[in-house]
């Protein structure tokens, strides 16, 4: 029964969702208020309907229930309770409907918090957000249906991919969802501004805080994800530049563009017409993530199975939403008012020099990544683009934009004084210079780039530190006022400084470990050691044992400082699940500070013993640190009253009174 | 500065960046496009060029010899030709013989293809999508 429901609910919500997109969209146009109220009540139907059968579908996999096709083919009844549960988004039609229940989320929280918008601007949101759910919702109930039954139902299931098997997939989906997803919030509300054909700073100001959730969440789900793959696959990296994996940095990127375009928009009420390009050009970005992880086009563990019907739908999908907004655009963008002028040197020109960097390295990852799938389809040479071609052409791009960085909270909007930012930036500049040669005689001059690269980082954090105590005024007045001054600060000074310090940290990770880590393949024998960072590794022998569903040899390791006492112990192990008949190389991971020691072992050699490759990664755990500082500063931003989700009335211009006065 | 000089010089930038991007994309492929070939595609010009491409096919039965420490070697085939590929390192867990492999590597001069890594990128059904394709156009795949 309970699947009966699940599927039920689904074409409920898809029947509802197309009212959605309809009525509301055409009461705006009419002028009718009573078309326009229906967008609310249905957002919030069309998320109860899915989450009632997103509730139906976790209840197949918790019971086992295997007359279900889609949980005989990824789930196990011998598979831990948490297993289960993600288990349900760790196949296409799972993870297509947790898709959807975060679209739906979102639209009705927009119609929750939707209560000081215009009525029309509301509702052309929500039916704009409609098309999106409706689109979505056909697609599965057409082609991914995670409900069919199979009958005879067999006595156990087939298992989840033993790679997915980790608490990993508990988080990083839905992180990423909420992220990608989330940016759909953005492009309605950009299609509704082109069929109003009217634009604001309050607009800015409405749209701000669901890009900076949804920029939050997708920070976080790309880091989750970045160090996942780093210890599940056992090869050492936290960064592949696979195409999968571009797929949610392309968003990333252009969602930070936005993030920053909306402020001056906000703010000055200047460059409306690209802020808008940026939101559609944002979620586009990420329906082309879907297509690419869904479609079959590309083979990772997040392709599940390979229907050219479904790629083709989604692509029909993308087609339809990225060339009709692209179009309107075309259309509508000549009748947006443009708006404030300001000086090249100031707060806007720094923010346009920022948006200018981030999309031309979004451009050159869009190409980096599509390159190969076009020229495969039209010529059918099959070619790779690798790492390097992503370190020669973003990199350079983001040497300007990290140098740029300190820069920009300190200039002032409209006119600013790049000379006196520059005197203001004095320390922290010497600072990084102090570092940079630092580095350069510990390392004999021989890692030039690596010493210009922690500079830089360097650079970042103690520029966005500057930022803080200016703005206090600390050695201007004395530490009272100063500290009065620090604490009454905006929330979002803290949000911008914490963030761009957490960039700065992630930089920091990201030169050290490229630059200072090891690698050492090997062959041991248990008793023997290996020199490793100024400690000995000692390998003591495989030692088999049992799982919940696999068994494993667990590589035990000692860790010996310079006394030979032992310090720590590490355990690698192999694992096999049987019901996939899969081996997975579990990593064996220890944390020293901020230093990780990293050991994932090979194949048992003949003359005994095993191949063992053995990594020293300093700093590395500050690539993910950084990315959470970044999600807090994002956070903290978002609890900034003046963006106090549904806060301003229409608001007459920057900083006006009702934004503060309602708070 | 005048509104359309400013808008000038924000274009200009703004195409400096582009042309910057644009160059060093081609530059940056010039250097790092790596060919997909299987053992019946290559041509003598890849046996001797030295160039770097991506070798790709099954694993051929009884080909696997471990040497010293953790040299391995194997012969990668696509049932028409094979090529005999020698790595140092480890297998990806998801190597084994008669199985979908890819390889990423140069030709030494003696005619052997020493790569650098295997990739174990597979779908649930252990083929990599680029050997699937070629085997499926050369009509020897036997999959499904």
């Amino acid at each position: 029964m309970t699947a009966e429901i699940g599927q039920f609910a689904l074409v409920l919500a898809l029947a509802l969702s197309l009212v959605q997109s309809v009525l509301p969209v055409a009461g705006a146009r009419r002028r009718d208020p009573r078309m326009m109220a229906v967008a609310v009540p249905t957002a919030f139907a069309v998320f109860a309907l899915i989450a009632l059968s997103f509730a139906m579908l976790v209840h197949a996999y918790v019971v086992s229930d295997f007359s279900v096709l889609n949980v005989v083919e990824n789930s196990h009844s011998q598979k831990p309770l948490l297993y289960k549960i993600t288990g349900v988004w760790g196949n296409h039609e799972g993870s297509m409907l947790l898709w959807v229940l975060i679209l739906a989320f979102f639209g009705a929280l927009v119609a929750f918090f939707g209560n000081n918008l215009p009525p029309a601007l509301k509702a052309n949101v929500l039916g704009v957000h409609g098309w999106i759910g409706t689109a979505f919702l056909l697609f599965i109930v057409a082609t991914s249906n995670p409900f069919a039954r199979v009958a005879p139902a067999p006595l156990e299931g087939q298992d989840l991919n033993p790679i997915l098997q980790d608490i990993g997939l508990a988080i990083h989906p839905p992180l990423l969802y909420l992220g990608y997803v989330g940016f759909s919030v953005c492009f309605s509300f950009a299609v509704a501004a082109l069929i109003e054909g009217r634009i604001d700073a309050a607009w800015a100001r409405w749209v701000r805080p669901w890009t900076l959730t949804a920029w939050m969440f997708l920070t976080g789900g790309i880091a989750m994800g970045s160090y996942w793959a780093y210890y599940e696959l056992g090869w050492g990296g936290w960064w592949f530049w696979d195409p999968v994996e571009n797929a949610s940095f392309m968003p990333w990127l252009a969602g930070t563009a936005l993030l920053h375009s909306a402020l001056v928009m906000e703010k000055r009420s200047a460059l409306k017409i690209w802020t808008v390009l940026l939101a559609l050009l944002t979620f586009s970005l990420s329906l082309l993530g879907t297509f690419l992880v869904r479609s079959g086009v590309l083979t990772s563990v997040h392709t599940f199975a390979t229907d050219p019907g479904r790629g083709l739908f989604i692509l029909a999908i993308l087609t339809l939403f990225i060339g009709g907004s692209l179009t309107l655009f075309a259309f509508r963008a000549q009748s947006l008012s443009s708006g404030g002028l300001f000086q090249p040197i100031s707060r806007e020109g720094a923010l346009v020099f920022n948006n200018l960097f981030l999309t031309t390295a979004t451009a050159t990852v869009l190409v980096g990544t599509l390159y190969p799938l076009l020229l495969e389809a039209l010529t059918g040479d099959k070619i790779s683009v690798g790492a390097p071609f992503f370190n020669m052409t973003f990199g350079p791009l983001m040497i300007p934009l990290l140098a740029a960085v300190p820069f920009g909270p300190l200039l002032a909007w409209k006119r600013g004084d790049l000379l006196g930012v520059g005197q203001r930036l004095l320390t922290a500049f010497a600072l990084a210079l102090l570092v940079t040669g630092f580095i350069l005689y510990k390392t004999s001059a021989r890692e030039v780039l690596a010493a210009f690269g922690i500079g830089l980082a360097v650079w970042v954090m103690a520029g966005s530190l500057t930022d803080l105590a200016l703005k206090a005024g600390i050695g201007k007045v004395s530490a009272a006022t100063a500290f009065a001054r620090f604490v009454g600060l905006p929330r979002s000074v803290f949000g911008t400084a914490l963030a761009h310090f957490g960039l700065g940290i992630t930089l920091l990770g990201i030169v050290s470990v490229t630059t200072f880590g090891t690698e050492q393949v090997v062959a041991m024998k248990p008793g023997e050691t290996l020199p490793v960072a100024g400690y000995r590794l000692r390998y003591d022998g495989l030692t088999p044992a049992i799982g919940p569903n696999y068994t494993e040899q667990q590589g035990r390791f000692a860790l010996l400082d310079n006394a030979a006492r032992q310090v720590d112990t590490i355990v690698s192990a192999r694992r096999f699940y049987p019901a996939r008949r899969m081996p997975t190389t579990e990593a064996g991971i220890v944390t020293h500070g901020v230093n990780q020691f990293y050991i994932s072992l090979g194949d048992d050699l003949a003359a005994g013993g095993i191949v063992v490759r053995v990594w020293w990664k300093p700093l590395v755990t500050l690539i993910w640190l950084g990315a959470l500082a970044m999600m807090a500063g994002g956070c903290i931003s978002l609890l900034d009253r003046r963006l106090r989700i549904g806060a301003p009335a229409r608001a007459k211009g920057p900083r006006s009174g009702p934004a503060e006065a309602s708070a | 500065m005048s509104r359309k000089q400013k808008r000038l010089a924000v274009i200009t930038g703004a195409m400096g960046v582009l042309a910057l991007a644009v160059a060093l994309m081609l530059i940056a492929f010039g250097q790092d496009i790596r060919y997909f070939r299987t053992p019946a595609d290559l041509t003598a010009e890849d046996m001797t060029s030295g160039a770097r491409f991506r070798l790709g096919g099954l694993v051929e039965k009884g080909t696997v010899v471990r040497g010293a420490g953790t040299q391995v070697q194997f012969a990668v085939t696509d049932t028409i030709k094979s090529v005999k590929v020698t790595y140092d390192g480890i297998l990806p867990d998801l190597f084994r013989e008669e199985q979908g492999v890819v390889t990423e590597g140069r030709f030494g001069p003696d005619g052997t293809f020493t790569a650098d890594s295997v990739l174990a990128k597979h779908d649930e059904n252990y083929m990599p999508k680029e050997v699937a394709d070629s085997l499926k156009a050369k009509g020897v795949w036997q999959g499904e």
